[in-house]
């Protein structure tokens, strides 16, 4: 018996079945939020100072930047194992490079970006066109691009990069109002951003009345993004008190935006969901599987090698470690963020509030000061609890 | 005759729908008895709560099993009471042995050592009660579905059935295999075997059941005997859709204009076996507003004949060539094919045809996205415009376009799959079984559609394993044998009879 086969009249949803209806969508963000809250009190505010703040987005930004790219491959239907590897190889790439064969810095990060890329390809052939499961393929990849990285340094850090190379994670955008502190442009960036969030909002309710979707309460819809502008405007002014906004910050933010978009709004986005959803049939629907997998490859090895780059500029010297297990947070960020193992299903801006709640537990447990040992037993129990609460949510229906 | 089981007032409730309203089921010792209703109608519901699925106490009214009222908690419960059921898709471990299935979770063993003698010993003893002359030691991968289906027999008769539940067991058997099975059941009967057997083929129901219960909407309509009442095909419709139903076949009015699409010489390989040969020499025209029906048993080739001229979705080596408006045309990739003008709407709708976790309207578009897509970007209201406008147009009876196409019904899903390659605005379709396993009533629409289309000038191929279906509703049938065409019929000429014998003859 189908429940959609009752053409009921549609009901006008009371907030609390709304809110059990769309746990999932609004609980990540709550939980982020909770989270925030609870690190705030019991570090005594640390949590939420301008210095921390701008480290807590320094310090993940790498992680982000490749969990947009895993959510591709795992919307997809595969994983990437190797993106750590890739990731510190890079690393290492740009500092042999730029350190040891003194390369100008624009030729060197562009020449890196295409290794990263040619590296996806490299992976992306495999899967795509040899059908080699993708967890195979990258289990290799991590093997042979960290010993390449061991290989490429000597087993040495090699280091230190020039300043324009270190201006990729540390740099600051300047303040073009000349107040100095607290920083105009952040202050004017947050009330653009906090505009627009608002402008879409409403511009989506118009949509959802115009052909009868069943949307939000309007006071739920009032009160939730009253509350994702006030935290945005909130840690826009806490960043313009310490030094404005880094530039890791704007890139992470454009290439959300542009991913984001990508994924929502464009027929490649959609055939993406396809592949992942059902492949043999996105195929027989005229969907060029092997290259979107192929392109999955390649975009991820391309994000990879820039998160490479901005690690190496942060730690402003390459390491044989380097990269080390992040593939672990990563994957982590991107399960946590709603998507699917089986693919189809997982949303950009899932996987990058996944990223900032695995990225808030770090920096909230160093604070306290917990030892590695139990944030890691912490993190590995978030992460089993918010995949368990997805499948308990699904079979509930 | 005393009832083996009576199934009183059933009612069963989930959140916000009623599935079964005071079902009343009366079954016979030793009878073959149908179960009958449009796919929605509460049939697999009532037949999860007799083997237990659906515990006791999760609904109400009593089951009288032999005599004393059962309180079924689990599948293993009601198995125990010789309550065997077989689902319509089947639950065999492909790459396991048929006697490693038909004992699985049962095995013959000694301290947790199987008895490999015994087990097979055994299994060719059950494999001889249902005619399989395979060894026991034979994958199931290496069995077609119809010996499937025997090795499911066998393994409710490995359980000592006394109640035997087959939902849809012919579904997706060929005619051949159709008719051994059911010759089966009636040797099972005579052993003393109760059946209970969910069918929406009609024939096979009038020749197998000693009644019939017709179930709609969550009620039990009628029970008919046999024995002392002439049970016709009509009176079964009728009961089951609530109207008289005088033309199973829309009317339409027959004009093939010029020939619209030309495949000659079509020869394929198989796609793992490069030495053997599956299609072989076919040639077929579709005229516009022509409906072309390709007949055959089940392996005849005539899925593999329609993916592999859409998009070389099947086999290797693949030779001929293919013509639209008298010229070739590049149907190569799936694409090529689509921007040719070719749709196939695949027999597999679930693992072929839909996203299942995807909403009606992303399924819908997925063809053609180009067309609601200004350089790459979605735009989304034009999109929904057009799902609509097909939700409206092929009655898919959905509360929005936003709902995720696993909810809907199997006649509704294919409604979403027909939608699909309808945008996708081709000159030929490729209809492959396009009314299996959905309900009469949407039966009837989409014969309707399929006239509409021919209206409108499309030419539509149309592969079916139901002959009447066939005669039905095609200008002409091409009769398939093993991989290639025996023989061609006009609607004048054709008939099940002559059909089958130009496929036998072959």
């Amino acid at each position: 018996m189908d429940l959609a086969d009752q053409n009921k009249p549609a009901e006008q949803p009371s907030i609390t079945q709304y809110l059990l209806g769309h746990l999932r969508e609004f609980g990540l963000l709550f939980a982020l939020i909770a989270i925030m809250i609870f690190f705030q009190i019991v570090t005594d505010g640390t949590l939420l100072r301008a210095v921390n703040l701008t480290n807590l987005f320094l310090q993940n930004s790498y992680i982000i930047i490749m969990a947009l790219g895993m959510l591709i491959v795992i919307v997809a239907g595969h994983i990437d194992l190797s993106v750590g590897s890739v990731m510190g190889f890079v690393g290492a790439l740009a500092a042999v490079m730029i350190v040891e064969w003194e390369l100008a810095v624009l030729p060197a990060i562009l020449l890196c970006l295409v290794a990263g890329a040619l590296i996806g390809a490299w992976q992306g052939y495999w899967v795509a066109y040899w059908k080699i499961p993708s967890f195979i393929v990258t289990l290799a990849g991590m093997l042979v691009f960290r010993g390449m990285s061991l290989w490429l340094l000597e087993g040495q850090s090699v280091g230190p990069f020039p300043k324009s190379f270190q201006a990729l994670s540390t740099g600051f955008i300047p303040d073009i109002f000349g107040i100095g502190r607290p920083n105009g442009t952040a202050l004017a960036a947050g009330v653009i951003a906090g505009m627009l969030i608002i402008w879409l909002g409403l511009r989506a309710r118009a949509r959802d009345r115009r052909y009868g979707i069943e949307g939000e309460p309007l006071p739920f819809f009032v009160v939730r993004t009253g509350i994702i502008v006030c935290a945005l405007l909130f840690i826009f002014y806490k960043l313009a008190e310490f030094r404005g906004l880094p530039n890791v910050l704007i890139s992470m933010a454009v290439l959300t935006v542009i991913y984001a978009f990508i994924t929502e709004n464009t027929t490649l986005g959609r055939r993406i969901y396809a592949l992942g959803g059902n492949e043999k049939a996105a195929k027989l629907s005229g969907i060029k599987t092997e290259r979107l997998t192929f392109l999955a490859f390649v975009n991820m090895g391309l994000l990879a090698a820039l998160a490479g780059l901005i690690f190496a500029a942060r730690l402003n010297t390459a390491t044989p470690k380097a990269g080390f297990a992040v593939e672990l947070d990563v994957i982590a960020a991107v399960f946590i963020g709603g998507a699917s193992m089986s693919g189809g299903v997982g949303k950009i801006v899932g996987a990058v509030v996944g990223a900032f709640i695995m990225g808030v537990l770090n920096n909230g447990m160093s604070i306290m000061g917990i030892g590695i040992d139990y944030q890691q037993v912490i993190k590995g129990l978030v992460l089993l609890a918010a995949v368990f609460f997805d499948v308990y949510n699904k079979s509930k229906g | 005759m005393q009832p083996l089981l009576e199934m009183r007032a059933i009612t069963k409730t989930f959140p916000g729908v009623k599935a079964l309203d005071e079902v009343n089921l009366s079954v016979r010792k030793g009878e073959i008895h149908a179960l009958v209703g449009e796919n929605g109608a509460g049939k697999s519901t009532l037949m999860k709560v007799l083997s237990g699925v659906y515990p006791a106490g999760t609904y109400d009214g009593d089951i009288v099993y032999d005599g004393d009222v059962a309180q079924f908690r689990s599948l293993s419960d009601s198995e125990d009471k010789g309550i065997v059921i077989i689902h319509q898709e089947l639950a065999l471990v492909p790459l396991m042995s048929i006697a490693e299935n038909l004992f699985l979770g049962n095995e013959i063993a000694e301290a947790g050592v199987i008895q490999w003698q015994e087990t097979f010993r055994r299994t060719e003893d059950l494999l001889a009660k249902v005619g399989l002359k395979e060894a026991p030691g034979t994958l199931i991968d290496k069995l077609g579905v119809g010996k499937q289906q025997l090795v499911e027999i066998a393994k409710a008769l490995s359980k000592d059935v006394r109640l035997l539940i087959l939902d849809e067991p012919t579904a997706a058997l060929s005619e051949s295999d159709s008719q051994a099975l059911l010759d089966l059941i009636l040797e099972l009967k005579d052993r003393g075997v109760t059946s209970i057997i969910i069918s929406h083929k009609l024939n096979e129901v009038r020749r197998v059941a000693d009644s019939v219960t017709v179930i709609r909407d969550g009620s039990t309509v009628s029970t008919m005997d046999a024995h002392t009442e002439d049970i016709t095909e009509d009176r079964i419709v009728r009961d089951m859709v609530g109207r008289d139903m005088a033309h199973r076949y829309p009317e339409r009015a027959r004009r093939a204009g010029e020939v619209l699409m030309e495949v000659k010489d079509w020869n394929v390989w198989h796609p793992e076996h490069a030495d053997r040969q599956v299609i072989r020499d076919a040639n077929i025209t579709v005229r516009a507003g022509e409906v072309v029906g390709i007949a055959g048993l089940m392996g005849a080739g005539r899925t593999e004949l329609a993916m592999s001229i859409f998009g070389r979705s099947y086999g290797q080596n693949i030779s001929g060539t293919v013509e639209m408006h008298g010229q070739p045309v590049d149907t190569s990739t799936v694409t090529r094919a689509i921007d040719a003008g070719l749709a196939y709407v695949t027999e597999d709708r679930k693992s072929l045809g839909l996203i299942l976790d995807e909403t009606i309207q992303r399924n819908i578009t997925l063809t053609n996205l180009g067309a609601v897509s200004t350089n790459g970007v979605i735009a989304e209201n034009a999109e929904t415009q057009v799902s609509e406008s097909y939700r409206k147009a092929m009655n898919i009876r959905t509360p929005s376009v936003f709902q995720k196409v696993v909810n809907l019904s199997g006649g509704n899903q294919q409604k979403v799959v027909l939608s699909k390659w309808l945008f996708a605005e081709p000159e030929v379709l490729i209809l492959d079984e396009p009314t299996r396993g959905i309900d009469v009533g949407a039966k009837f629409e989409i014969y309707g559609l399929i006239n509409k289309l021919s209206a409108d000038g499309k030419g539509v191929v149309m592969i079916s394993s139901e002959m009447p279906e066939l005669l039905g509703m095609c200008d002409r049938i091409y009769v398939m044998g093993e991989g290639h065409f025996v023989g061609e019929l006009t609607a004048a000429e054709a008939s099940q009879e002559r059909i089958m014998s130009l496929i036998v003859k072959d």
